[in-house]
């Protein structure tokens, strides 16, 4: 299908230019006002270049030390919540009733932990995991484990872990589902006089269905891993010591805790512009897979 | 056919694994403080609806619910109205930018929030919305409208392009056809992109509680008061819990038929 040129186009999006300018561009200049100031207090800024980023850059600065812990970790747990989320939803996806009253009820429990505002999914699994009076953590001690997500680093690491699969791993089995679904019955039937095998149909007719969807899903668990909060924070505030300060967690403590701006904003500017840029790259691929699929299937 | 082996089990499994932590806050939120801390037992022994009555007789906790639901639908309503025309205007019109439009806008919903928390605040407090449920509403709308465009336009696209022809060649205008035509035609999108807006503004909260303090304070912000002098009211902060659950599951219950497609954004 062409699109027509008609530069009438840009009055109809003009309000949201507008209101998405109004609360992304202000902002953002505020941040890039303050990375490159210095301030003694009393509201008074003076100049200072490209200083904040120089120490947020090198290692070896209090400033760059942190920033680099908190990146390696944050990226660290963005890799493993991909690594178990994306095959986790493949197969429960696989998994899903095709008809009947369970299609209704698998879904609506799937999408349960998606509403649950996310301090209240930090809640839960704080209180899931307590020694104490939490089943998980009561049910592991019982079983002669000392897991206690308070005190050691591997079980805090572990807790989020299993709360993050928890919290998302329906997301990427509702998208997988939701590619499953547009697959007509005639091409199992064709395989099925083939003789192809349940392995050469996953790999032949349902993962190439499923390519867009996942690409569409790894992009917003990225995202939201990168960007992951209120969760961890809740459950371990950042620790035990440092273990689970990931990139948000410091920059809140930089910027509203500490009150360092200029700081805060040079570390600001840095992390969306990695995340901007590894986006471009999915955003590009993404695309290119869509023109693959409309010329094989000749139609969006 | 091909059906993959075992799946009841797995289906069960993941089900049980989804369920049990909310099973657990349920029946946490029936119990006594003591019988909490005191013991370990699979349901209430001494079922109580003490927990319920403390946030139903307090105005201060379920006016922060009634809050969070402000912001909430103002957000949606704002969010999916603005977002359709230009959802149209960038499924059937190329126009200068628009790819880079296109891009810019989504680069909006990969912002941190922790990054707009303090700008934010900054701004707001300027123009007077500071503790108003407009802040938080608009602030979410920096990553809600370009989730909305981007689920939209996948909606209209689905629309062959024949039909807005024949409209104009019948003599609708813009608008009318808008409404009268194309809004029918896209009606589970329109959902579906309300669905999320809900979504995406009910479970945020650091921008949430950075932009309101005493008159808008959303539920999520009024549940860290459990924790008090005396210790933790475990029993409250899981009635409260409890109670963050029913919007999700009443919106989750009337989008049923079209998660699955709403998921995929349209693009399926």
């Amino acid at each position: 299908m062409e699109k027509i040129t008609n530069q009438k186009g840009w009055f109809l999006v003009l309000p949201v230019f507008a209101l998405v300018a109004f609360s992304a561009v202000i902002p953002l200049m505020t941040v890039v006002n303050y990375s490159v100031q210095d301030t003694f207090g009393n509201n008074k800024f003076f100049w200072n270049g490209i200083g904040w980023y120089q120490e947020l850059l090198s290692p070896s600065t209090e400033l760059g030390g942190r920033f680099f812990a908190s990146l390696w970790r944050n990226l660290a747990f963005s890799a493993i919540v991909l690594a178990i989320e994306m095959p986790l939803g493949i197969v429960v996806a696989l998994a899903m009733p095709r008809e009947g009253w369970g299609v209704a009820f698998s879904l609506v429990v799937l999408a349960l932990p998606l509403l649950i505002p996310w301090n209240v999914v930090g809640t839960i699994w704080q209180i899931f995991g307590r020694t104490d009076i939490g089943l998980l953590g009561y049910t592991l001690n019982w079983l002669g484990s000392d897991y206690n997500y308070v005190a050691n680093p591997l079980d805090a690491w572990l807790t989020i872990i299993a709360m993050d699969v928890w919290h998302w791993s329906s997301l990427v089995a509702l998208l997988c589902y939701a590619g499953l679904k547009s697959i007509p019955e005639a091409f199992y039937q064709a395989a099925s006089i083939d003789g192809a095998s349940r392995w050469a149909v996953f790999r032949a007719i349902q993962l190439p269905k499923m390519k867009r969807v996942l690409l569409i899903a790894g992009l917003l668990r990225f995202m939201d891993s990168f960007m992951i909060y209120t969760e961890p924070f809740v459950v371990t505030g950042g620790g035990p010591g440092n273990s689970t300060t990931f990139l948000s967690i410091e920059l809140v403590k930089l910027a509203l805790g500490q009150f360092d701006l200029g700081k805060a904003a040079a570390m600001s500017i840095v992390y969306m512009l990695i995340i901007i840029i590894v986006c471009w790259v999915y955003y590009t691929v993404m695309t290119n897979a869509g023109e693959d699929r409309g010329s094989a299937r000749g139609g969006p | 056919m091909y059906a993959l082996p075992g799946r009841h089990v797995i289906l069960a499994l993941f089900i049980a694994f989804l369920l049990l932590p909310i099973y657990w806050l349920i029946n946490m939120s029936f119990k006594t403080n003591l019988e909490i801390t005191s013991t370990m037992t699979l349901w209430p022994l001494q079922p109580t609806l003490a927990n319920y009555r403390v946030i139903f007789t307090d105005p201060s906790w379920y006016s922060s619910y009634i809050n969070s639901l402000e912001y909430v639908v103002i957000n949606t309503v704002l969010s999916v109205s603005l977002a359709l025309p230009a959802a149209y205007a960038f499924s059937r019109y190329n126009f200068l930018g628009d790819k880079h439009l296109f891009f810019w806008l989504l680069t909006n919903r990969m912002a941190p929030a922790a990054v707009f928390a303090l700008p934010f605040f900054n701004l707001y407090s300027a123009i007077g919305l500071f503790d108003t449920p407009w802040a938080v509403a608009l602030a979410h709308c920096l990553f809600n409208i370009p989730l909305a465009v981007w689920i939209l336009e996948g909606f209209i696209s689905g629309v062959p392009r024949e039909i807005d022809e024949t409209a104009f060649l019948d003599g609708y205008s813009f608008p009318r056809f808008f409404v009268k035509i194309l809004l029918p035609l896209i009606a589970s999108g329109v959902g579906v992109a309300a669905f999320f807006c809900f979504m995406f503004s009910w479970v945020e909260l650091l921008l949430a509680r950075t932009l309101t303090s005493v008159n808008a304070k959303p539920i999520a912000a009024t549940m860290t008061r459990t924790v008090s002098a005396a210790g933790m009211d475990w029993g409250v902060l899981a009635a409260a819990g409890v109670l963050t659950l029913i919007p999700g599951a009443v919106v989750i219950w009337f989008v049923r038929n079209y998660i699955a497609r709403g998921f995929a954004l349209g693009r399926v």
